[in-house]
């Protein structure tokens, strides 16, 4: 596909998407909660979007995971949050 | 249009979602064995859960003229216990001879502990004892790339399996480059919010070349959907793709490595 192209199919789509997380970052603005590690991640990953290059989603979900190396001792539980703290 | 579902949790669908399945062409399921939203309390429910996967559900797809294949393990989310684990690997060997299972899976690491890597080992020495394929687990958003890591550290250390016969599941765009490079296959997982949707899986279609590649809707008892993979051909064909094309994709790739197996046929 060309850029018009994918405009054609995925502009409003993206514009949704986008308009949903201004609004996401407006509620935690609202809520005056103290910060806390997914929201510094959700942060960082949002920086990615303005750097260039056709590679944004996988620099995203880099921004959100667990970049070390080791397995760790125990599980603290089964669930997965959607962010790592930074290391 | 035809494809293979070659990932998909029917114990925990209602029955007309095989009826909506044929009628939009499927011509083929795989379930992995998995978590079942609760802990199992003994290996005897495993022993239970994989007559499930092996007897009873078989029979609940033919009636709507569908194969069912199946895959066991004690997955991921139930390897922290150790003693149990080892219990449920020990009855796996009974159970690998039934006319519908085609290897060990999914299998895999959930937060990446050590007791979870010891059972994966455990497993993937299993699968090479027995000569079958894999199919792998990957873990869940912030511990899926590291997970992923790990796991092929695994599965590399083990001599006897060979990477096009393994498929490394639920891969996103951080995680198709390393498993396509190292030779494994590569599934993509149409699941809402922790995984993937239709537009980024055919994105990782066109960047990845799409040889070693198949699509699944891993449906469960969350919210899910058994038609996913009909609806990323939808999207395929908005982009301009060929039925050829498409179906190369959904049908003719999960064929390709699901035919490995001497016991998966279907009518072509």
């Amino acid at each position: 596909m060309d850029r018009q192209e994918v405009l054609d199919l995925y502009f409003v789509d993206a514009r949704a998407r986008l308009i949903d997380i201004a609004a996401f970052l407006d509620r935690l603005e609202r809520g005056h909660a103290a910060e806390d590690f997914r929201a510094e991640a959700f942060r960082r990953a949002l920086k990615e979007l303005e750097k260039p290059g056709a590679d944004r989603a996988e620099r995203v979900l880099m921004a959100l995971s667990d970049q070390t190396r080791e397995p760790i001792p125990t599980a603290p539980g089964k669930g997965a949050c959607g962010a790592a703290p930074a290391s | 249009m035809r494809y293979i579902e070659p990932h998909a949790h029917m114990v925990s669908r209602v029955t007309d979602d095989y009826l909506a399945m044929v009628m939009a062409g499927c011509a083929a399921v795989c379930e992995p064995a998995f978590w079942a939203g609760f802990d199992r309390g003994s290996a005897q429910g495993f022993h239970d859960y994989f007559c499930q996967l092996t007897d009873y559900e078989p029979r609940r797809a033919a009636r709507y003229g569908l194969p069912h294949y199946s895959w066991l393990c004690i997955n991921p989310k139930e390897s922290e216990d150790i003693g149990l684990a080892r219990e449920v690997l020990a009855i796996i060997p009974d159970f690998l001879g039934r006319d519908n299972v085609l290897g060990i899976g999914e299998i895999g690491l959930n937060k990446n502990t050590r007791n979870e890597m010891t059972i994966l080992e455990e497993h993937v020495r299993l699968a090479a004892e027995h000569d079958r394929m894999i199919l792998v687990h990957t873990p869940h958003l912030e511990d899926k790339w590291k997970g992923t890591r790990l796991i092929m550290d695994v599965l590399r250390a083990e001599k006897r399996i060979m990477p096009d016969r393994v498929i490394i599941d639920h891969v996103e765009e951080h995680t198709i480059g390393m498993v396509l490079d190292a030779g494994f296959w590569a599934g993509i997982t149409l699941y809402p919010e922790s995984k993937c949707t239709p537009a980024r899986a055919v994105d990782m279609f066109e960047t990845s070349g799409g040889e070693r590649l198949w699509l699944n809707c891993a449906c469960d008892w969350g919210q899910s959907d058994p038609l996913a993979v009909p609806k990323a051909a939808v999207e395929m064909r908005r982009r301009g793709y060929s039925d050829e094309a498409i179906e190369r994709l959904i049908f003719v790739n999960p064929l390709r490595f699901l035919s490995q197996s001497k016991k998966f046929r279907i009518r072509e």
